[in-house]
């Protein structure tokens, strides 16, 4: 008894993070869904869902419990166990990048001294899914699919990294906690106003969204990596990226919106998270709104932009941000 | 805190278990593609087993590097290598069988005998300290700055390399 009571903290501790972390990534991808869905109505001049209740805003409900009846479908020639294994590769490690995340100064499951390497490190993960699923699908357009995200995830990691890069060696941290302490008096958006447009660029094609889409583009490839997948293989791919829109969300408010940082509201001591969720929320309704307003790119401009602008630009930034750190 | 000694020893041998069977994956199966997915498993445990020693940014950086890595060589692999339909043939049957056995078994033994034997297995020096980021950059970039640099040379050469043989095949392709 005396263990189960030395070891209670940090059990309370574990659950009580899994929990949330669980609540964060079905809550935000329940927003995300109804948001997208009525964003690209409300861009397009129609309703968007309307039927089921007040301007359907239980649609994404009933849609899940739809999804969650279907079969799970293999395809007859797929390769079985891959096929299973990669939406569940796709899906479970969206779960850890969440605990070191600042919500506010009060609210953070761990506060490691390789927080951004832990994100990076696990997001990472998502590609190996997309390639597993594309090819064990054994369907042609799966394969395309997966071989765009594998191309085009690996060209725009280096630009979202040296961009943050540049921040990174002006704060001396990898700990998140660190980098929005930091930017007490002025955000970084102000001093690096081109490593924010880089990484707004390059999450973007992380995330695999249009005008980057490329690897589930609709009219050329069907559905790109996940044609096979029915049911709760195909939402297990999409609340995966939900999430991942979440968490890279959070990195950009982390080190260039000040983190948690804002008026502080009168009488809550953890306001700090309403202005966190604010900044994310913002960030990730500018990317529903380019995603329903440009058209896709080409595959070879996609690459040529990456290659010959984002990546010399986000070199020149970092050269100039060292310089200036090690002048001033 | 006994219970946490129990749970590190759990841990590391799940790690082994994934590394071994990660391995044997890598070199038993007949597609490329599982062999390669072997691999990545094993590159998991040895993360894992970086994690358990005490050090999570080699461990983090173990997954950054090697995933990437690892999608790019399934991407070749599959680009060059073999449709499911064409597995790769045994090649150790009939009489190749005994005298593969007996070359490996030669091999073994004669190392054994030579090395393995004489060797005295010590574990490593407990290195106190903080493993912490900064300590480890002081360490590369003060310490073993020859190392690291040769490292870094030698991947440079490698990427000169790659480009020297693969330019060869897009002459007169680029438009």
């Amino acid at each position: 008894m005396e263990i189960f009571y030395s070891i209670l903290p940090d059990l309370i501790r574990m659950v009580v993070c899994a929990v949330c972390g669980a609540a964060i990534v079905f809550g935000n991808a329940l927003v995300m869904g109804y948001a997208e869905r009525k964003l690209a109505g409300h861009i397009m001049l129609r309703p968007g869902p309307m039927e089921v209740g007040f301007h359907g805003v239980y649609q994404l409900v009933v849609d899940g419990l739809k999804l969650m009846g279907k079969q799970l479908v293999v395809p007859k020639n797929a390769d079985r166990p891959l096929f299973m294994l990669a939406p569940l590769l796709a899906f479970a490690p969206v779960f850890v990048p969440l605990l070191v995340i600042p919500f506010s100064d009060k609210i953070q499951g761990f506060d490691l001294d390789i927080g951004l390497l832990v994100i990076l490190a696990l997001a990472s993960i998502n590609l190996l899914a997309i390639l597993i699923g594309g090819w064990s699908s054994n369907n042609k357009y799966s394969l395309f699919g997966a071989f765009r995200a594998v191309s085009q995830n690996v060209a725009y990691e280096i630009p979202m990294l040296l961009s943050l890069l540049s921040i990174i060696f002006m704060t001396n941290t990898f700990s998140l906690k660190g980098v929005v302490a930091a930017q007490s008096p002025v955000w970084f958006i102000v001093i690096q106003p081109l490593a924010f447009l880089i990484y707004l660029v390059a999450i973007v094609a992380e995330t695999n969204r249009a005008p980057f889409d490329l690897p589930e583009a609709e009219s050329e490839l069907t559905a790109g990596f996940h044609t096979e997948y029915a049911g709760m293989s195909f939402s297990l791919f999409v609340l995966g990226e939900y999430a991942n829109m979440f968490i890279v969300c959070s990195v950009a408010t982390v080190f260039f919106l000040g983190g948690s940082s804002g008026i502080p509201l009168p009488y809550f001591e953890y306001s700090g998270i309403i202005w966190f969720l604010l900044k994310v929320y913002l960030l990730m309704f500018f990317l529903i709104w380019i995603r329903w307003t440009y058209p896709r790119t080409r595959f070879d401009q996609l690459m040529n932009f990456c290659w010959k602008y984002l990546i010399p630009f986000s070199l020149v930034n970092l050269i100039i941000t060292v310089v200036m750190v090690k002048l001033l | 805190m006994i219970v946490y000694r129990y749970l590190a020893e759990v841990l590391f041998y799940a790690l082994v278990c994934l590394t071994f069977a990660g391995g044997i994956m890598a070199v038993r199966s007949k597609m490329l593609m599982h062999a390669v997915l072997g691999l990545a498993a094993t590159l998991f445990g040895v993360a894992g087993l970086y994690f358990h020693l005490g050090s999570p940014f080699l461990a983090m950086m173990q997954i950054l590097i090697y995933v990437g890595a690892v999608c790019i060589i399934i991407v070749l692999g599959v680009m060059l290598g073999n449709t499911p339909d064409q597995l790769a043939a045994k090649n150790l049957t009939g009489r190749s069988l005994p005298l593969a056995l007996l070359a490996c078994a030669t091999g073994f033994i004669s190392l054994f005998v030579a090395t393995i034997s004489r060797t005295e297995f010590s574990p490593a020096k407990e290195k106190v300290g903080d493993m912490s980021i900064e300590f480890v950059g002081e360490n590369l970039l003060l310490q073993y700055c020859l190392a690291f640099e040769l490292i870094s040379v030698i991947l440079l050469t490698a990427i000169i390399g790659a480009i020297i043989l693969a330019r060869g095949g897009r002459e007169g392709k680029t438009s």
